[in-house]
């Protein structure tokens, strides 16, 4: 609560197509709306300073670290967190290519990293390996080296392009 | 239909087999639960203030303005939780060797930078941090120890009172005549290798959920810990409470590489104040202080030499390490672990018969060093095969031969390596010739000439290196550690509705064993493997369990499992030689059935059971009392352990602009003995050879002259990306299987072990015409500029 802001402001935030009007202290981080807020607690925090993306979540259709951003910076935003991806029950397409490749040990990393590729496969042609890594070149993942996500985003990127 | 006799046609062969993680759909779907998501009625927040000192002594500490806050509940200082909780400390029968008390806040004295010093407990998170900057703490610093040699010479400062110096382990090695050794050497070569502190960076930083239960006074933790069996052990003697009224439980978690192998302060503090409160409180580290604050590891300087024959044979070794093991000796594993292991394994897989060695660890200003990913070994296979590689050089052999030269045979098993440790058997050779062939090396010798004459910089690397794994009741994992780390305990139950249960004290972080074990346990059961639930990593569950560590968990937990599992297999088969009338050696389970063989007579498992526990009349009083129920704990003790072999070979190339090392090829070739899931074994080498690259090309943690932390920030403490890790081959030579149960042998922790050691060869074969040797990693850009910029010179 800072000496000179105000105390809370009004937002609406909608979340995985679903409106949320609350008040909030604008330093509330992005990554605390979300998952101390709405319970939505798919959403990692690994750093806390932007490097290692594991609380990736799309905002307005980009790639956002919600460490770094505040609740009030997505007042009237549309949100898309990892559980807009599919369920336990229903996996989607992008979260089953990452269980058959074997792209996820700890699962701690993965909600970014499905959420940037998810970015990445509306955005991007993914021509070669290499676009896929430098694409995820900002999420860090410290158990797979990497090689099974390449595999998995790869599959994804097949499976969208229908061949 | 009547099932067929030939019991592979019916019953699936698990083991061995790629069966999709069952842990994935609720981790992919962000269902999991880690630490930081439990959330609990009236739950309070905590957050530490932590010293920026190095060493200095506490005069006062004014929290007058922090307790003053709205929404701070209360503030604890060293002195408080000393009320609270018993000291504690990390104790070893090995002899020169000096424990220290571990304060869970700091008590009159700050010891390194990032040590807690005041817990603040509020109603939000946002609010206990805020109260930190509120916090006064008069500091007289004290000299700071940095440098690991000056805090070992007579008369250095010492940084606890109560030790006789610095030092607080020391142990020699020696076999053979090493000065005859070397004065009969066609070759000889060594140097002083340096090899620097890093940190293991899991992703979920460490956390805590303490709550104590006033109507059973009972303690509860859910922490970020791979071994939930060992801190409840120590919380029981640290707030005496009996086992039953503690539990400790380790829900996901994200990633550990044995940075959660220790018990840590925080935990301590936590459980105290939700104890002190009765309120649940909750801890979450922020990437800052888990950086300064969870144990790091590595850090060791080693003098070393090796003398060889023309032959190319190796005559002798001899080492002296300096491993600068921090401001205290870490619990349970104590200043020993790290580098004691490193001259334990120094001789690796290679036959030596002379070696001497000696180990000093030394007690600094820093963080505490612990376990990673390897712990030691990384450091010996660097070593011990960046000097196979400098003397073959020297009589200009090849790496792969003076390896093969020097390997120990499979007709030498088993074989007493120098240092003591005993390899029982597993595929040096092998290995070495599947790396061989899978990565084209006599092609790639070729290409690298051509490469070298048009004057680009390209490497190729070998580095060999042999574990012990599953390590049994023989040894403590740490030297003389009083904790018994050699066996592991796994119930198999199946319940009056048929549900079959396989809790062990073992815990995952990312392994997949929910997985691994429910393979296991399904096999030998003959359940399906969907069918068994698999209950890991909480201490209510098993009476005794340590953890997941030191590449144990296959081998301990899955011969438990299969100890079990065999155990209730034989009540099944009682239970349905009775109800399907046949006698018990006809009776044949799997799919989740039991049957007669060579008849239609059959019924499913959970018929069994329900005829068992549920129908009267059905089971005879006799056969009830004769079985009890259908359920068996075990525990398994390999009591040896088993050696995990492997061979590492990579292809790098230097930018001669940058010097930045690109890692173009990898080939990992392991004897991990029977693979129960090749997708996950394959996993567990990706990752562990991606953190080795690390090790060897970015990571590392700098203190500057003051002890102050230079890379407390994910900017500053770099580790590797999707860019910098190549694809990778992984090949299992499943050659003959050990003698555990289940003929498992462990894995975790290969690719970290061979990795370092593989990029820095190959980094110096890229450098060689320059005639430089990576003797300090990691070898970053600047390092190989300097390098490279001192041998123009010297030209």
């Amino acid at each position: 609560m800072s000496a000179t802001g105000p105390a809370t402001m009004t937002v609406t935030i909608t979340v995985n197509g679903k409106a949320h009007t609350a008040d909030l202290e604008p330093r509330l981080l992005l990554a605390d709306f979300l998952r101390e807020t709405l319970d939505l607690t798919g959403t990692h925090v690994g750093c806390e300073h932007g490097i290692c993306g594991a609380c990736t979540v799309l905002m307005n259709g980009d790639s956002v670290r919600s460490c770094l951003t505040l609740a009030v910076q997505a007042d009237g935003a549309e949100i898309e967190t990892v559980e807009s991806l599919g369920t336990q029950d229903a996996l989607g397409p992008l979260q089953r290519a990452f269980r058959d490749h074997h792209a996820l040990q700890c699962g701690f990393c993965t909600p970014g990293m499905l959420m940037t590729a998810t970015d990445l496969l509306r955005k991007y042609p993914l021509a070669s390996d290499d676009d896929i890594r430098e694409g995820l070149s900002g999420n860090i993942c410290r158990c797979t080296g990497y090689q099974n996500i390449v595999g998995a985003v790869r599959a994804a990127v097949r499976e969208r392009d229908g061949a | 239909m009547s099932p067929p006799d030939d019991i592979s046609l019916t019953r699936p062969q698990y083991v061995g087999a790629r069966v999709a993680r069952r842990e994935d759909p609720r981790l992919l779907s962000g269902s999991g639960l880690y630490v930081a998501d439990i959330k609990r009625h009236g739950m309070l927040h905590i957050a530490f203030r932590r010293s920026d000192h190095a060493h200095a002594d506490i005069l006062a500490i004014d929290i007058a303005a922090a307790l003053a806050l709205p929404g701070v509940v209360a503030v604890y200082t060293g002195e408080d939780i000393a009320r609270l909780a018993h000291p504690y400390r990390a104790t070893s029968r090995m002899k020169n060797y000096q424990p220290t008390f571990i304060p869970p806040l700091a008590l009159g004295k700050v010891r390194y930078v990032g040590e807690a010093v005041v817990a603040v407990v509020a109603e939000s998170r946002y609010i206990a941090e805020d109260a930190l900057a509120h916090i006064r703490i008069d500091y007289a610093p004290l000299p700071v120890l940095v440098d690991p040699e000056k805090a070992l010479a007579d008369g250095a400062p010492l940084l606890h009172a109560d030790l006789t110096s610095n030092i607080l382990a020391e142990r020699e090695f020696s076999r053979g005549e090493v000065d005859a050794a070397f004065a009969g050497a066609a070759a000889t070569a060594g140097g002083r290798f340096h090899f620097t502190r890093t940190t293991p960076v899991a992703i979920e930083a460490r956390a805590a959920v303490a709550e104590y239960d006033r109507r059973t006074r009972t303690l509860e933790l859910h922490c970020t810990t791979q071994i939930p069996g060992i801190v409840r052990d120590k919380l029981s003697e640290i707030f005496d409470l009996p086992g039953p009224r503690i539990r400790v439980v380790a829900p996901d978690v994200g990633g550990g590489f044995g940075a959660k192998t220790s018990l840590y302060s925080e935990e301590i503090v936590a459980c105290a104040i939700a104890r002190d409160l009765e309120k649940p409180v909750k801890w979450v580290s922020d990437r800052m202080e888990d950086l300064m604050s969870t144990g790091n590891a590595f850090d060791e300087i080693v003098d070393a030499e090796i003398a060889i024959a023309a032959d190319g044979a190796i005559l002798a070794v001899k080492a002296d390490v300096i491993g600068d093991v921090g401001a205290y000796s870490i619990y349970p594993w104590t200043a020993t672990i790290e580098p004691v292991q490193v001259v334990s394994f120094l001789p690796g897989p290679y036959r030596i018969d002379n070696y001497a060695a000696r180990v000093r660890a030394v007690a600094t200003n820093k963080t505490l060093t612990g376990a990673y990913r390897g712990v030691g070994r990384p450091i010996s296979v660097f070593v011990m095969d960046r000097l196979l590689d400098m003397a073959a050089r020297k009589i200009g052999m090849d790496p792969a031969d003076i390896r093969r030269r020097n390997l120990v045979n499979d007709d030498e098993f088993p074989y007493k390596a120098a240092s003591g440790l005993v390899w029982d058997k597993s595929a040096f050779q092998a290995c070495l010739a599947a790396a061989r062939d899978g990565i084209g090396y006599d092609a790639l010798r070729r290409e690298q000439e051509a490469a070298r004459a048009a004057g680009r910089w390209v490497g190729i690397g070998v580095a060999c290196y042999a574990e012990l794994t599953g390590v049994g009741s023989r040894i403590a994992v740490a030297p003389g550690m009083p904790i018994n780390t050699g066996t592991e305990t796994c119930t198999v139950a199946i319940d009056s509705t048929g549900a079959v249960t396989a809790s062990f004290g073992v815990a995952s972080q990312g392994q997949g064993m929910e997985t691994t074990l429910a393979q296991v346990v399904a096999e030998v059961l003959g359940a399906k493997v969907e069918d068994v639930d698999i209950v890991l990593g909480d201490t209510a569950s098993v009476s005794h369990g340590t953890g997941t560590y030191a590449s144990r968990a296959a081998v301990l937990g899955g011969g438990a499992g299969t100890l079990a599992a065999t155990a209730v297999r034989e009540k099944i088969v009682r239970v349905a030689g009775h109800l399907l009338e046949a006698a018990d050696e006809d009776i044949e389970t799997g799919d989740g059935n039991v049957w007669v063989k060579g008849t239609d007579r059959s019924m499913s498992i959970r018929d069994l059971a329900r005829a068992l526990y549920s129908d009267m009349g059905r089971v005879p009083k006799e056969m009830r009392d004769e079985i009890d129920n259908l359920e068996a704990t075990r525990v398994y003790d390999p009591f040896f352990g088993t050696t995990t072999s492997a061979s590492h070979m990579c292809l790098v190339e230097i930018d001669p602009e940058t010097y930045r090392v690109e890692v173009k090829r990898y080939i990992v070739v392991e004897d991990c003995g029977r693979v129960i899931n090749p997708m996950i074994a394959d996993g567990q080498a990706h990752g562990g050879v991606a953190q080795g690259i690390g090790v060897a090309l970015m990571e590392e943690v700098v203190h500057d002259a003051t002890g102050q932390v230079l890379t407390a920030s994910l900017v500053d403490y770099v580790v590797p990306s999707a860019v910098e890790i190549p694809s990778m081959d992984v090949v299992h030579v499943e050659a003959e299987l050990p003698d555990t149960v289940g003929g498992f042998r462990g894995l975790g922790e290969g690719g970290t072990i061979g990795a370092p050691a593989c990029v820095a060869n190959a980094i110096s074969d890229a450098l060689a015409p320059l005639g430089i040797e990576i003797m300090e990693i990691p070898a970053t850009p600047e390092r190989i500029f300097r390098l490279v910029e001192a041998a123009r010179k010297s030209v």
